[in-house]
């Protein structure tokens, strides 16, 4: 993609993100909305800025992998691929229906363009990213792989696995972004099961550690730039973001965890978003 | 007449991965720690810069194939089949099955044959498990010879996941080098028109056994080695049920979900004839010298033999 967006030029689309991913879940009548939201900043600073891809060629042997480990936040990830180029943005309104390319949780087997893996029961992601990141060192190849996970998917235990063994095999082409939210279906990650010092776990375990707004395109744009320059190991970015970000009366409210707006509540989300397009 | 050799399948497994670590650039090792006791060490010490440790962490290890299958490598894990197929049962279903990627997990030391280690490491529903899963295919050869055959042809005939699974004891290796092993496709090994033993693994050693003893007292027998538990081979089943309208079934496993659970699914669609079933009823095992647990729960050929009398007198 152009390197050369301006960061207002990236606020613009992930609005414009937010307000796709509004729109179809309410037309799912299901789904996951609340991090959906939060993650939309991530979304676009990585594929309109720090990723190696084309969408034109999603099969390209060079590009950036994209590995996202939650997959119940699919709905950012495809207003994302459609406004990226990878399929017309009409397709979206066929999320979680018979026949539809866009799985609830990203499924492979339906042929969308730009989804590298499907997935959706968590803390399997990052295994599968450290396996591309090894498999990209044997080869010498150049391209990068990223990760999404959520924070409360931290809690399975095959994720510190993979984190010991990122470290251990000294996976510096691969960088995790975890969507530090605090929040899990039940509640406050604190209140579940606490993650906390969740910085000192990483870097215990061998990581570099970047802590930023995951809200805020110039602070994602610095994490991302930075994760690719440190050798030797892999780096970890600690994004806080914001459940329901952009939309005032859900923000921060676990409850819209895995919940789709009404088509009335969808149409007051968009508006109050579009008063900042 | 030659001399018959005892090998352990893992053994097989280990020559035929280092075979092809020779043949194909694409095939990397992973490591759980037990490198050497499923025999993988025969390939990590010929191919270091292909063989990666992840130490005892099963699950991560699956996750990690699948990134490799992604980047197009063939990834080869191994560990005990307890572990292996069960610990790491919903990574399997996911990362490998569902995203239909080429992994190839060996699942070593499997049925009771592993002996004194006892219950937990005896792996008895390994081929249940993996059975079920849409995209998976499972393999469990008859001997040593067989295991390295059928190492190879899952890491060049296939592309999808494969369980492959293969026992720690040296047992007789029967089976010819020459053969040609198709997946998919069972080996009828004797001809009998009275009676049917289809068996995998080590028990069809045993089976053939049984047999010799049959034979002798005038039940034609028929023994088959059915090395792919999926996709089964259907159709030299059905012929069995049609033309010696008995079988027998035999497997260190468990009867539920195993060879004898597929073998009566197909019988009991296409031409339903009495199935009886030799293997582990439901039950965990225990400590003891592997020839003494065979015994105990009828798993080898004096067990089978019987059954089949039982079976023959209905």
């Amino acid at each position: 993609m152009s390197k050369s967006l301006s960061v207002s030029e990236l606020e613009q689309i992930a609005l414009q993100i937010r307000i796709d991913i509004i729109e179809s879940l309410a037309t799912a009548g299901s789904g996951h909305l609340g991090g959906s939201l939060g993650l939309a900043d991530v979304f676009t600073v990585l594929y309109f800025n720090s990723m190696t891809c084309n969408p034109d060629d999603p099969a390209w042997t060079e590009r950036d992998r994209l590995i996202l480990s939650i997959g119940h936040v699919a709905p950012v990830l495809y207003a994302t691929l459609a406004n990226a180029g990878y399929f017309d943005r009409s397709e979206l309104a066929t999320l979680r229906k018979l026949d539809s390319r866009l799985q609830g949780h990203p499924g492979k087997d339906h042929g969308l363009p730009g989804l590298e893996l499907s997935a959706g029961s968590l803390g399997q992601g990052i295994s599968v990213a450290v396996g591309l990141a090894i498999a990209a060192k044997v080869d010498k190849a150049q391209w990068h792989t990223w990760c999404i996970c959520g924070d409360g998917e931290l809690q399975e235990g095959s994720v510190w696995e993979a984190a010991m063994a990122a470290a251990h095999h000294h996976l510096d082409n691969l960088t995790v972004i975890v969507d530090r939210n605090n929040l899990q279906i039940d509640g406050p990650t604190e209140s579940v099961m606490a993650l906390e010092p969740l910085s000192g776990k990483w870097k215990s375990f061998g990581w570099n550690v970047i802590e930023c707004n995951g809200n805020s395109i110039e602070d994602l744009l610095k994490a991302t730039g930075l994760s690719r320059i440190v050798s030797g190991k892999p780096t970890v970015i600690i994004a806080h973001t914001i459940m329901g970000k952009g939309i005032g009366s859900i923000e921060g409210n676990f409850r819209w965890h895995g919940k789709a707006p009404s088509k009335e509540e969808a149409n007051g989300f968009i508006k109050e978003i579009k008063c900042r397009l | 007449m030659n001399t018959l050799q005892y090998k352990a399948g893992k053994t097989g497994f280990g020559e035929g991965l280092a075979e092809e670590g020779r043949l194909n650039q694409n095939v990397i090792g992973l490591g759980a720690d037990i490198t050497t006791s499923v025999g993988m060490n025969l390939f990590a010490e010929k191919f270091p810069e292909r063989f990666f440790t992840m130490g005892i962490a099963e699950q991560n290890c699956i996750g990690v194939a699948a990134g490799m299958a992604l980047a197009g490598k063939i990834p080869v894990f191994s560990t005990y089949g307890v572990f292996a197929a069960l610990r790491t049962a919903d990574h399997i279903r996911v990362s490998l099955c569902y995203n239909n990627l080429h992994v190839v997990i060996g699942g070593a030391h499997a049925g009771i044959s592993v002996g004194p280690d006892g219950a937990t490491h005896q792996a008895l529903e390994d081929i249940a498990i993996m059975r079920v899963l849409p995209n998976m295919t499972v393999i469990s050869p008859c001997d040593a010879t067989q295991t390295r055959l059928a190492t190879i042809a899952a890491i060049e005939q296939l592309n999808g996941p494969v369980y492959l699974r293969f026992g720690r004891e040296p047992v007789p290796d029967f089976s010819s080098p020459d053969q040609i092993f198709t997946i998919g496709k069972g080996e009828l090994l004797r001809r009998g028109k009275d009676l049917s033993i289809i068996a995998t693994g080590h028990l069809v050693w045993e089976s053939l056994l049984a047999a010799d003893q049959l034979v002798a007292e005038g039940i034609e027998t028929r023994v088959i080695n059915l090395h792919t538990i999926k996709p089964v081979d259907e159709e030299i089943i059905v012929k069995a049920a049609i033309e010696t309208g008995q079988i027998i079934t035999a497997e260190e496993h468990q009867i539920i979900g195993g060879l004898g659970s597929t073998v009566a699914e197909i019988v009991t669609r296409h031409h339903p004839v009495p199935v009886d079933m030799v293997g582990m009823n439901d039950r965990f095992g225990e400590s003891g010298r592997p020839e003494e647990l065979m015994a105990r729960y009828g798993l080898n050929a004096a067990g089978i033999y019987t059954r089949a009398r039982q079976l023959l007198s209905k």
